[in-house]
């Protein structure tokens, strides 16, 4: 009967003994087909939501940590030394390399932090001076003790320190750029 | 698009729900029936299935295809790195990145196959020239879609198989070497020619397949299906089975075992990416896809001036013969065994395509040099997909390493103009940030002394926006220039 279902002369498909069982027959299938349909279809999407949404489920831009130098190179600073490191910033498949200056120092209670080099005022570089023993802004001659707090000048907060994190021996920094013009330390981008 | 049959006794459909409300505004409840009650002379056939299989591959590779279009970018710079981030960075990348290559290989597959059926059931007749014409066309169209393809992925294997592949072309007299030109914007194969290979992949052949699947299933319906070879191919005489439902499970289940087959290659053997494309690599072997080693062979017998007979001549009568085949082949007869000169003629072809196939792979498993390359290739293949993704370095990174390599004097002034903090306003590079211009280019507006000038003695302009003059000795105010000119 099965094989006979869908039979009929050309054009003029055969009415079954009851109309209602070969629909139904036919509707029931439908169903089925329906279902199985959505069910193999959201199955074969599942790679295609995984690979769009990759962004939600990993990091696609990320600050990877730079190495500022090892630990016992620091162990007895006399007063803040620059350093150079090298800033890795992976966006998706491309990764842009740059350099910053950062200051490595002793906070007030002697534990090693390090500075950006970045002026809190109007952003730009704050070299060290030697003989005053002060940081020393060239561009609006805003001043800051050698822990990075204020001294003087048009600054309205003292230098900002990084994010820092020791691993294997090595000294590890998170770059990041900070507000300029405000009272309190707020990261940026 | 055939009326609904009327049903004697047929039970009106309803007409209510949401269902009755789209079917009165679009009319789908007809569409789907006149799809699905399709007339089968004789009956549903496995022999029948291969058109639907294909057009599922067909919309499968559409879909995988948008999507890899997420990440894939089509430059010389970009493509290898994207289609590594692809297949090692992204989730689900490699499986998708497999459903598309091996996709192109199971379509190449299920295309001889419905080809075939079609060739053995003499279903080309009776009227049905241009459904015939379509398919050839489509036929055509995919083989361009599987070698535009080949080349994306810009690793050693698609590089030199595309320049193989482009480079056989201009062996086609008078017009080859222009061909090629074309096809690879240029004379040598470079960036130009993945951004027209990507056209041609993405935008301009699908189009194409596209409008001619539409006429292709619009002509099948408008001749009908032609059935079994002992039918009519002119008037069908058999009686008719509708495609619903036992076609319809035929096909599905087709579908089911592409799904599954391709799946599980996808998911165990993996399509491996090969190390980047290497234009100075002398010694690597190319080797086409396997379903393009019987012509890649075949190219191999034809050299210098009989190269017109095996490049040009041969193929264009082929092709040719193969198009003309409907208007040839006029006869009512469909049944193969009736047909000797048909089936001699294919059984022909297929020996020579598959004789040439194997012989490339004997060839190059019995010379031992191309053997060993080929074994090279393949570990350095394996060697560069364990690697982790490594992210390309941007180029803005590369100009400010490059400034330190370059001029020792440069370098001297890069660290005076860090020290100085000129990089604070002007940015690193000198690129200008929002205080202050950038300095890139200033070799072409200033001299060294202009410069100088304007260093010790800033303009009023400059200096209220916070240019402060710089005091620097005559050595060190050298160093400074240098590098300022040597931005670019």
């Amino acid at each position: 009967m099965v094989e006979d279902a869908g039979y009929s002369e050309i054009g003029t498909p055969k009415p079954s003994d009851s109309g209602l069982s070969l629909e139904g027959r036919r509707s029931f299938l439908g169903a089925l087909l329906t279902v199985g349909g959505l069910f193999v279809g959201a199955l074969l999407s599942v790679p295609l939501i995984r690979f769009a949404l990759f962004p939600l489920l990993r990091q696609t831009t990320e600050l990877k940590k730079s190495a500022v130098g090892e630990l016992k190179e620091f162990s007895s600073l006399t007063e803040p030394m620059m350093r150079t490191i090298q800033i890795e910033q992976v966006d998706g498949w491309r990764k842009t390399v740059s350099e910053k200056a950062v200051y490595v120092t002793q906070d007030k209670h002697g534990q090693l932090c390090v500075l950006t080099s970045i002026c809190p005022h109007l952003g730009c570089t704050v070299p060290w001076n030697k003989e005053k023993k002060q940081f020393a802004c060239p561009c609006h001659g805003a001043t800051f003790a050698a822990d990075g707090t204020r001294i003087s000048g048009p600054s309205l907060r003292g230098m900002d320190t990084l994010e820092t994190s020791v691993q294997d021996g090595q000294v590890l920094v998170e770059f990041q750029y900070f507000r300029q013009l405000v009272a309190d330390k707020e990261a940026i981008g | 698009m055939h009326p609904t049959p009327k049903r004697e006794g047929e039970i009106p459909r309803p007409q209510s729900g949401l269902w009755g409300w789209l079917n009165r505004r679009t009319g789908l409840d007809d569409l789907l029936r006149s799809t699905l009650d399709e007339p089968i002379p004789g009956g549903a056939r496995f022999a029948y299935i291969f058109g639907s299989g294909l057009l599922f591959i067909f919309i499968s590779q559409v879909i995988t295809g948008i999507f890899l279009t997420l990440y894939y970018v089509p430059s010389a710079d970009h493509a290898h790195t994207t289609v590594a981030y692809i297949t090692k960075a992204v989730t689900a990348g490699s499986f998708l990145r497999s459903l598309h290559a091996y996709g192109a290989s199971a379509m190449v597959v299920v295309l001889f196959l419905h080809l075939s059926q079609t060739y053995f059931y003499g279903a080309y007749k009776g009227r049905r020239e241009l459904l015939w014409l379509s398919g050839c066309a489509l036929f055509g169209l995919v083989l361009a879609m599987a070698f535009t393809g080949y080349l994306l992925p810009w690793d050693q294997r698609a590089y030199f198989a595309t320049a193989v592949g482009t480079n056989a072309v201009s062996e086609i007299p008078w017009i080859g070497e222009s061909i090629k030109r074309l096809m690879r914007g240029g004379t040598e194969m470079g960036t130009l020619t993945i951004s027209r290979f990507f056209v041609a992949h993405v935008f301009f052949i699908p189009a194409c397949i596209f409008a001619l699947v539409a006429s292709h299933i619009f002509l099948f319906r408008k001749a009908g299906a032609a059935g079994p070879v002992n039918e009519d191919p002119f008037h069908s005489k058999q009686r008719v089975e509708l495609f619903y439902p036992r076609q319809v499970l035929m096909d599905l289940s087709l579908t089911a075992l592409l799904i599954v087959g391709v799946g599980l290659l996808c998911f165990f053997v993996p399509m491996q990416l090969g190390p980047p494309a290497n234009p100075a690599d002398t010694q690597y072997v190319p080797r086409p896809e396997w379903y393009y080693l019987p012509i890649f062979q075949w190219l191999k017998y034809w050299h210098g001036s009989a190269a017109i007979l095996g490049v040009l001549i041969i193929p264009t009568f082929l092709v040719l013969a193969i198009l003309a085949l409907p208007f040839l082949d006029r006869g009512v007869e469909r049944r193969p065994w009736k047909r000797p000169a048909a089936m001699g003629a294919y059984a022909f072809v297929m020996f020579s395509l598959v004789g040439l196939g194997l012989r490339s792979q004997y060839l190059d498993r019995h010379d031992s040099g191309v053997a060993q390359q080929l074994a090279k290739q393949r570990t350095e293949e394996d060697d560069y997909a364990r690697k982790p993704f490594e992210p390309e370095l941007s180029s803005a990174s590369l100009a400010a390493a490059n400034v330190t390599l370059a001029d020792p004097l440069a370098a001297k002034g890069k660290t005076i103009f860090e020290a100085q903090s000129c990089n604070a306003c002007h940015g690193e590079g000198g690129v200008g940030t929002a205080a202050a211009p950038a300095l890139v280019g200033t070799k072409t507006k200033f001299s060294p002394d202009q410069l100088a000038e304007v260093f010790k003695h800033p303009t009023a302009k400059m200096y209220t926006s916070g240019m402060p003059p710089i005091d620097l000795s005559p050595d060190d105010l050298k160093a400074l220039i240098a590098y300022v000119e040597s931005l670019k």
